[in-house]
């Protein structure tokens, strides 16, 4: 289709894709929960700092939590309401943890903010300034992994960005809400796409979409006008799971691999979803913050297993309603898709900003009956890498726990796809090593920055106490030279001096044996008693030498 | 609601599994053993029924010491395919300690002392065979003529329990050496390969010993259809048959009186059995895709230089037990570049 390059990513599985399920009908608006819940932290950074109290009436779109310095964003009230609370509730995360939270409770009005306000032209705005706005609209990577956004588009004065690409390759099976979004809104996506362009001045424009979607393809082609045609393709890719994998599309698309533990950036690309393609044009032309995203809701185990546009904050257990899931039979209810997501613990865990997907798998017996073996070397999982790694020689050196080995062989390349675990004739939950031994690496980094930075204080206070005796050294020395160079002058001159000096103590001390001290008040006991000190003092002096010890 | 997280992704279940592959792998033998049945007798069926009933009483005996589950190794079937790969290799007219000692051997000190499935160096059944070889040459080396061999199932058995044979029979008599063997000793009497070759129709087909044709070509269809079920890497048997093949050439071209032309070499003894069920072992192979070409050339290299100036008239055992060896040394040296790692770091 129109001359669009095509690459070869390595590895990589055909999988089952289960699309099918999930798009027959049209994308529906969830409605209003009663409760919100909103955690600080639903992208990768600081947690957001909270700027309403309890009690406080919000609107929708108003901010509820500030972005703490750089790499974090920012959360807004996804409907209008009042501030219940500010407290740790259950998060969807893999750990299964409670964080902190803005909980709302819904006045039914949704109510928008008034500072909800488009931005007329945005082509006139400088870069930065279009970047502030979409951080301050708190919109983060939604294709997963939450990553600000406006620290995407700031490709720093040391790269030039040459290609833009919208990732619509949505790779994972299940999940399908990027696919509904190019479907109905391609505009959307698009005018999205044009702002991100013009925040990066970048030359040429990608959108990737896997040709499993040829619906998707079809409506993003449509829409697109005839004056865009020459910047902006839609480039059908070929179905290969991990597709979607940032490194991957780049490199099917552009033919440029990313260098191992570089960012796209250095390369001249940038990569973003086309989710959050269509979250930016929303803050700009219609200024609504990020408080909504398609959410696809899906599985074995729904009877109406749909695409729904749903509030951030938002219960999951609504949405399985809302799909006729028949809740007794899922034996595994996972937010993400079945290759990469996690399984929550509950299902009154809110939607956050990256969720695509609650999947609700119901076969488990398969995994019961499939016991783990040793590893035979076989090198199935080494075929199927996406990076290129040897995942054998990873298991075996995670395994034995050895961190520099594992290290050499390039643990930090793995993105976690999961392919060399599927295809594991032996069934080792390889993911799982690989996750442990990055988790081990990432603390003992911790540590050793700690005993780091120990040390050196240690290394500058010790510095600190030489160069401070080096100083007194120092200023002995220059003492003794100048009293050498005054011992080198006149000696009668000194000699004189020092009878002065003499004369001078002498004088003085007679004064003070002539001046009577403590003179006022006395009592008649008192001066009697001084004076016979006086005396005794008197006699002494005219003692010899050793009458002092006489005196005391 | 509430949900008992247990797994972390991927959450789909995963294909294939060990049992499966070496199940697939047995099948992938049947019509080359079925051939070697035919043209060396029932003696063939009887060897491997006993490298199996011994290897598997093995594996079950060691795992109960060593106190681990039993069941699932058993199942995964891979005593049973080095039992059968073993018993495969031996002579098709054997005592029956000849396949109990090697496959014990195989199994208890090649596979379970070096930590079991998945961490011994050495192919077991190769080590096993070798440890026969060393020990019992005479047994070894003694081959039944191509045909039906004279002898049926109960007259094998006869041989392998008690060590009799039927009236009027002799051991001598009824043995020969293999092809490979014979043309080997005539080459050193210094007689031209094809005199030789032509000089003995009983043994010599055309391109190799007459039923060895038959019997390598089915373990190669056998072994083509693991490749292309991805059972097996395609780079062992392509490599070593490449270098086996290229230096029987070279030197068949260089002097044809005193060398056996390429395809001989190729379709003779254990070649076809070694490339595609023995060399493929993955946990005694080598990993990497370009490793797995050095290893396998490696083997191939090594049999013809066994074959031809060694002390053994076949050399696939030898030759895979010493590349084993080389494995971790390979490995080092040909791991493929990852995905954005610059060339020359």
């Amino acid at each position: 289709m129109n001359g669009c390059p095509a690459w070869s990513f390595p590895g990589g599985l055909v999988l089952d894709g289960h699309k099918a399920e999930s798009t027959r009908e049209p994308v529906a608006a969830a409605p209003v929960p009663p409760v919100l819940v909103l955690p600080l932290q639903q992208h990768i950074g600081n947690p957001a700092v909270p700027v309403v109290e309890v009690g406080q009436r919000v609107a929708r779109g108003q901010m509820l939590a500030r972005a703490d310095e750089y790499v974090s964003a920012p959360v807004h009230a996804p409907s209008s309401g009042t501030v219940a609370a500010i407290e740790e509730r259950p998060v969807p995360h893999p750990s299964g943890l409670a964080a902190p939270c803005i909980v709302i409770e819904t006045d039914g009005e949704d109510r928008p903010h008034p500072d909800c306000r488009p931005v007329p032209d945005y082509e006139a705005l400088d870069p930065s300034a279009l970047r502030n706005i979409i951080r301050e609209a708190g919109i983060v990577g939604l294709g997963g992994a939450g990553f600000p956004t406006f620290i995407k588009l700031n490709p720093g004065p040391d790269h030039a960005v040459d290609t833009l690409i919208l990732n619509g390759a949505e790779c994972e099976p299940w999940i399908t809400c990027d696919d509904m979004l190019m479907r109905e809104r391609p505009r959307e996506i698009i005018e999205g796409l044009k702002i991100m362009r013009h925040a990066l001045r970048a030359r040429r424009c990608l959108i990737g979409v896997e040709d499993n979607k040829p619906e998707a393809i079809a409506a993003l082609e449509g829409a697109l006008e005839a004056d865009e045609r020459e910047t902006i393709r839609v480039c059908p890719v070929p179905t290969r799971y991990p597709a979607g994998g940032e490194k991957q599309l780049i490199l099917a698309l552009t033919g440029k691999a990313v260098p191992s533990q570089r960012l796209p950036v250095e390369v001249g690309i940038v990569c973003h979803n086309v989710g959050t393609a269509a979250a930016v044009y929303r803050a700009i032309h219609r200024g609504e913050p990020l408080v909504s995203r398609l959410v696809t809701v899906t599985g074995p185990a729904m009877e109406r297993p749909r695409n729904l546009e749903v509030r951030v904050g938002t219960p999951v257990s609504d949405l399985l309603a809302l799909a006729g899931a028949r809740t007794t039979d899922i034996t595994e209810l996972i937010m993400g898709g079945p290759m990469m997501g996690f399984e929550l613990a509950s299902d009154a865990v809110p939607v956050i900003k990256t969720t695509n997907c609650i999947l609700g798998l119901d076969h488990d017996p398969h995994r019961q009956a499939a016991p783990v073996r040793p590893c035979i070397r076989c090198g199935e999982c080494a075929r199927v890498c996406p990076a290129k790694l040897l995942p054998q020689e990873l298991y075996w050196f995670a395994r034995a726990r050895d961190m520099d080995k594992v290290q050499d062989f390039h643990l930090f390349d793995c993105i976690e796809c999961g392919c060399c675990a599927y295809v594991c004739p032996s069934h080792i939950p390889l993911v799982q090593y690989y996750r442990f031994a990055k988790t081990r690496i990432w603390a003992q980094e911790k540590e050793r920055r700690k005993a780091d930075l120990a040390r050196r204080r240690h290394e500058f206070r010790l510095q600190r106490l030489e160069r401070e005796k080096h100083e007194k050294e120092e200023r002995q020395r220059r003492k003794k030279e100048l009293l050498k160079k005054a011992r080198g002058g006149d000696e009668a001159a000194k000699q004189a001096a020092i009878q002065a000096a003499l004369e001078r103590v002498k004088t003085r001390r007679e004064q003070q044996h002539a001046q009577a001290r403590n003179v006022e008040p006395q009592t008649e006991a008192q001066r009697r008693a001084l004076a016979e000190a006086e005396e005794r003092r008197r006699r002494l002096a005219g003692d010899s030498d050793g009458g002092d010890d006489d005196a005391v | 609601m509430r949900f008992e997280p247990r797994h972390s992704s991927p959450h789909l279940a995963p294909v294939g599994n060990v049992g499966r592959l070496m199940f697939a792998v047995v099948a992938a033998l049947v019509p080359g053993t079925a051939a070697a049945a035919w043209f060396f007798g029932p003696g063939v069926l009887v060897n491997m029924a006993w490298c199996a009933a011994t290897a598997l009483a093995a594996e079950a005996a060691v795992l109960r010491l060593r106190q681990r589950p039993v069941r699932p190794a058993l199942a995964d079937g891979s005593a049973l395919v080095t039992a059968l790969l073993l018993g495969l290799a031996l002579p098709p007219l054997a005592p029956w300690w000849l396949p109990v000692i090697g496959a014990a051997f195989a199994i208890v000190v090649a596979k379970h002392l070096y930590g079991g499935l998945g961490y011994n160096p050495f192919n077991p059944a190769m080590a096993g065979y070798a440890l026969l070889l060393v020990s019992f040459p005479r047994e070894m080396v003694a081959w039944l003529p191509p045909g039906d061999g004279g002898l049926d199932l109960s007259a094998v058995l006869h041989y392998s329990l008690a060590g009799t044979l039927p009236p009027g029979a002799t051991l001598d008599a009824l043995t020969q050496a293999t092809p490979l063997d014979t043309l080997r000793t005539q080459i050193g009497l210094g007689r031209p390969v094809a005199e030789a070759m032509a000089s003995r129709p009983d043994l010599f087909a055309r391109v190799g010993g007459v039923g060895w044709v038959w019997i390598n070509g089915l373990f190669l269809l056998g072994g083509l259809w693991l490749l292309w079920r991805r059972i097996a890497a395609w780079q062992i048997p392509a490599a070593m048959l490449g270098a086996l093949g290229l230096l029987a050439l070279v030197f068949w071209l260089l002097d044809p009186a005193r060398h056996a032309p390429p395809l001989f070499h190729l379709f003779s003894g254990a070649t076809m059995l070694g490339a595609f069920f023995i060399a493929t072992d993955p946990v005694t192979a080598s990993t990497t895709p370009r490793g797995r070409l050095v290893y396998g050339a490696g083997i191939g290299v090594l049999i013809y230089v066994i074959r031809t100036w060694g002390g053994y008239p076949d050399g696939v055992a030898f030759a895979v037990l010493l590349m084993n060896m080389a494995v971790p040394t390979i490995d080092h040296y040909t791991r493929p570049r990852v995905f954005g790692e610059e060339k020359g770091r």
